[in-house]
């Protein structure tokens, strides 16, 4: 959605449960009066599709789908600095978290390139309990754009070179180091 | 002075000469540190997103690891994501005890249990609080006078449960570089965001956060930091940011324990400078001979 685009209160689908789905943190968005101190502090938000304030007047009218599909989110990369700022004391950036976290559970399709990052790294997180840098590079070009990674070969060999990158080959078959935790997790979120 | 050490993914990995340097300038200054065994992933800013119990379980497996042979000794990361990690757990249990049940039903596979007694520190406070500047000074052999230094801490080092710093001016980093002899450049991105997987998801907007960062240390001869994660980005995208704004930059990047085992005389297998992108070879050139 472009930041210019007008909202037509009467017709658009809203969900005012939305905020609380965002919980525990979220509930607090309610406290928001819209200074704008998140958008002046924010070093991605002059690419973000909405402003971190305009996203957070959105979530608190419950305008669930105009937030969960928009880019704004995924150029958050957790530096804290709305979190610390904010004169209302809200957890902005944990609140991110929990909107990549729906984005993520409804599929949403858009932005594939942030959504596929995660996926890619929590598999190889479960698999081997330890990050494996290069093996967590390739799953993540092979599932968005395989032609974006030779934008990243001369840098890829030259980390090589320097010893600063190792080739291991994946292992695919048998239980990954942690299945049981991911898997006793899911049960329990489950009851939750 | 006693550690248990979580390097996490990155110091065994890409910056293991961030690890290396690590236990190498701590060794000197006489501290005691040991690997945490069988430790692993903090779950990086991945498991939160995925789930909120992921991202609480995965942090607390290492605390209840560390709480286990820990014998009083302290723990310590390197990554300031990882030590955001455990530190944002254990602020949950605090504020929600129920948490903590269930995290050990979890925990219950891997046959551990916490009991909410670890706090971790990062190699920064330990660095700038556990030690006296002139310990540090006294180990000094090389001194880098004539080099000017640009601190980096990041967002993470500092931000939001860090206890040891200011949150959006920090200064730790500046009795420590003094008293090896440099100069510090002090700027206005020191505690900025580096972009982390920007780099490799958003890069147009990525590269202009590691632009903005370099184009602010440019007067120094080398930048220090205290993240694998700020280092890589930092390091390896100065060709890329050099494209971009239509002009050639190049700054060394170094670890803050690569710098001071440089003063302290330490050899080339304790720093393992020659792993970086962008050659260290400037800096070497600028100090006396040891």
């Amino acid at each position: 959605m472009a930041t210019s685009e007008v909202i037509n209160l009467t017709t658009v689908k809203r969900d005012p449960t939305f905020v609380d789905r965002l919980t525990p943190a979220g509930r607090l968005l309610s406290r928001c009066i819209q200074c704008g101190t998140c958008t002046a502090s924010c070093p991605a938000a002059p690419a973000m599709d909405l402003t971190p304030r305009q996203m957070w007047r959105l979530a608190q009218l419950g305008f669930q789908d105009q937030v969960l599909h928009s880019k704004a989110m995924w150029l958050c990369s957790l530096c804290y600095i709305c979190h610390v700022r904010c004169p209302r004391g809200i957890p902005l950036t944990e609140t991110i978290v929990k909107l990549k976290q729906l984005a993520l559970q409804e599929g949403i399709g858009e932005w594939r390139e942030s959504t596929a990052f995660y996926r890619a790294f929590s598999d190889v997180m479960r698999r081997y309990g330890r990050m494996r840098e290069i093996e967590f590079m390739v799953r993540y070009f092979l599932a968005t754009n395989p032609l974006a990674a030779l934008g990243y070969a001369k840098l890829g060999l030259t980390l090589l070179g320097r010893g600063k990158a190792h080739l291991e080959l994946p292992r695919l078959g048998g239980e990954g180091r942690l299945d049981r935790l991911f898997e006793r997790v899911a049960e329990l979120e489950g009851q939750r | 002075m006693r550690y248990l050490f979580y390097p996490g993914c990155s110091a065994e990995g890409s910056a293991l000469e961030y690890g290396t340097s690590t236990l190498a300038v701590l060794e000197v200054l006489g501290a005691e540190v040991e690997e945490l065994q069988d430790w692993t992933c903090c779950g990086a800013s991945v498991a939160s997103t995925m789930s909120d119990l992921l991202g609480l379980v995965l942090p607390a497996r290492n605390l209840a690891l560390v709480e286990q042979s820990g014998n009083g000794r302290e723990m310590l990361a390197v990554c300031s994501a990882c030590y955001t990690n455990f530190r944002r757990t254990a602020a949950a249990i605090v504020s929600q005890p129920r948490l903590l049940d269930t995290i050990n039903q979890a925990l219950e596979v891997e046959g551990l249990t916490y009991h909410g007694t670890v706090q971790a520190r990062h190699l920064l406070d330990v660095l700038a609080n556990d030690f006296d500047l002139e310990a540090i000074a006294a180990r000094v052999q090389r001194p880098l006078a004539g080099l000017t230094v640009a601190p980096y801490y990041g967002c993470q080092t500092v931000r939001p449960y860090s206890p040891f710093d200011d949150d959006q001016r920090p200064t730790s980093m500046v009795g420590i570089l003094e008293a090896l002899g440099a100069t510090v450049h002090r700027h206005n991105y020191e505690a900025s965001c580096c972009g982390t997987s920007l780099l490799t998801t958003k890069p147009d907007v990525g590269l202009q956060m590691v632009g903005a960062i370099l184009e602010a240390c440019e007067p120094a001869d080398c930048i220090v930091t205290v993240c694998p994660m700020c280092h890589m980005n930092l390091d390896s995208y100065q060709d890329k940011v050099s494209r971009l704004l239509g002009r050639p930059l190049r700054i060394p990047v170094l670890f803050l324990p690569q710098l001071m085992g440089l003063a302290f005389g330490l050899p080339e297998s304790a720093l393992m400078l020659r792993r970086h992108v962008v050659p260290v070879s400037p800096v070497l050139a600028q100090l006396p001979e040891s």
